[in-house]
């Protein structure tokens, strides 16, 4: 029940994400580097919403392959990608967005995913035309990456 | 408390993995105090790894503990559920398995073979096949899910007979078109996460990923008792696993698709010893 109904509310989220000014994941403009300079939204990203969707298992699940000293209390980080401490002072907020949005923009072949983009070879069903986060996540995990500065 | 072991482990674990490669790294499967089943093998000529390693290695110690006695490995009670299926009669021809093949030992070597081509079924037959033909045509029974109890306490026993000999599955001949398939499902990437086997498997095997320390995906331990969702897992099922893990529609169990990978896994531990049944988290 509480599945369905989840279900049931983040695709209500992506149908409704379709707001005039949000871009749509197939219109992101990418610059050569592969870094994403206009907000795909146009609301400023909320950098403590945007720890929650970094963490969350089911959101950006990023700690699956980062470490991230700002999140210690969360158990269990891999390292299957570079540790994110004080990642804010190696990329500016374009860069990290391109990142986000689709990485492979940015390092060929990686195998980190892309957060907001649609298509590929067998999705399952259920996220058939789905993205993995919205538009206003990816704005609100940029934001909070832009906190992890070097002490 | 389960949580607590957990917990546990994986700090284990993780330290660990932060010292040496593997968890476990110089840790020696000896089973019951008897048998001793190497862990290692070298690679097998054109392989892209540079050493086989049984996927036992990257457990935590505790974990590799439960596969070190067969009384505390609990595959051991559906197995022994196996054998009196072994011995019993099903179906309208008033059969067992062992009308026909007496001891299971006589199966010892089978499973270091498959899958492998059925030239008089023109297909890759992969163990399920093999019990579902006698189920279906010499037994009259009723065929088995893939993956369910009966099915996998069984190809659990039959495998059994082959622990600690090397896998050999032969790619070559009319195998071939499967080994081909296999290969290329087993580096392209698929689902919304658009990740292949190889990129957890092959480019990051030995570094954790959330809690989980990846291994080469080896499948000499197969069927293999998980602690996850205390059961014995076939090989395919382990396979749909990782499929839904990356979002990817899985193939389905006994698909062509999934024998084809198999025989590809399996080839690609070609060397290392039969480990069956083996116990993951
Ligand atoms: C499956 C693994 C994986 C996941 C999940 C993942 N990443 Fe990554 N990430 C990588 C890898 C690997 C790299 C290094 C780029 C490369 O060489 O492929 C990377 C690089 C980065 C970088 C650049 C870091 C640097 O110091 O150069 C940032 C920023 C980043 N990731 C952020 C994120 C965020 C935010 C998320 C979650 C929304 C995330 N990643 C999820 C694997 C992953
Ligand atoms: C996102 C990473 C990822 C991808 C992609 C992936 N797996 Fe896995 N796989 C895992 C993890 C994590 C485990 C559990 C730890 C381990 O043994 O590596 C695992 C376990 C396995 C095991 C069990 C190994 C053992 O010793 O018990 C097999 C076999 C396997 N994977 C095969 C595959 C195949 C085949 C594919 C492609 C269809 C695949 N995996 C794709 C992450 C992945």
């Amino acid at each position: 029940m509480q599945r369905i109904l989840l279900a049931a509310l983040s695709s209500a989220l992506i149908s409704t994400a379709a707001f005039a000014s949000e871009v749509a994941p197939d219109g992101v403009a990418f610059g050569e580097d592969g870094q994403v300079t206009a907000s795909l939204t146009g609301v400023a990203g909320d950098p403590v919403a945007g720890k929650l969707a970094f963490v969350g298992r089911k959101l950006g699940n990023c700690l699956a392959c980062h470490i991230n000293d700002d999140a210690t209390a969360e158990s269990f980080h891999g390292e299957v990608g570079p540790p994110l401490n004080g990642v804010a002072g190696r990329w500016d907020t374009a860069q990290l967005r391109g990142i986000v949005v689709n990485s492979k923009m940015t390092f060929e072949d990686t195998i980190m995913p892309a957060f907001y983009h649609e298509g590929g070879e067998r999705i399952l069903e259920k996220f058939v035309g789905t993205t993995i986060l919205t538009a206003q996540q990816v704005e609100d995990i940029v934001a909070y990456l832009q906190t992890l500065k070097e002490e | 408390m389960k949580r607590l072991i957990k917990t546990l482990t994986c700090t284990v674990a993780a330290l660990v993995a932060t010292t040496a490669v593997y968890a476990g790294e110089d840790a020696v499967l000896m089973i019951n105090e008897e048998i001793t089943i190497p862990t290692t093998a070298p690679a097998p000529e054109g392989s892209p790894l540079t050493e086989l390693l049984s996927g036992w290695k990257f457990r935590s110690g505790e974990t590799q503990a439960l596969q070190m006695d067969d009384f505390d490995n609990p595959s051991f009670i559906f197995i022994d559920k196996a054998r009196d299926q072994w011995v019993k009669v099903d179906g309208t021809e008033g059969k067992s398995c062992a009308s026909c093949h007496e001891d299971v030992e006589s199966f010892k070597g089978l499973r270091t073979e498959l899958p492998r081509w059925n030239e008089t079924k023109g297909k890759m037959y992969a163990m399920e096949n093999y019990i579902n033909d006698c189920r279906t045509e010499r037994m009259g029974a009723e065929a088995w899910k893939w993956s369910k109890g009966n099915m996998t306490g069984m190809t659990s026993l039959i495998s059994l007979q082959s622990r600690g000999l090397p896998v050999a599955v032969k790619t070559d001949g009319p195998a071939s078109t499967a080994y081909e398939l296999g290969k290329k499902l087993y580096y392209t990437r698929v689902g919304q996460l658009d990740m292949a086997c190889s990129n957890c498997h092959e480019d990051n095997y030995g570094v954790m990923i959330r809690a989980d320390h990846l291994s080469q995906g080896q499948i000499n331990g197969f069927p293999t008792y998980r602690l996850k969702n205390a059961k014995i897992n076939s090989v395919q099922a382990r396979f749909k696993g990782c499929m839904k893990n990356i979002r990817a529609e899985p193939f389905k169990e006994g698909s062509e698709e999934f024998t084809a990978l198999e025989l590809y896994v399996a080839s690609r531990g070609n060397g290392l010893a039969v480990e069956s049944p083996a116990v993951r988290n």
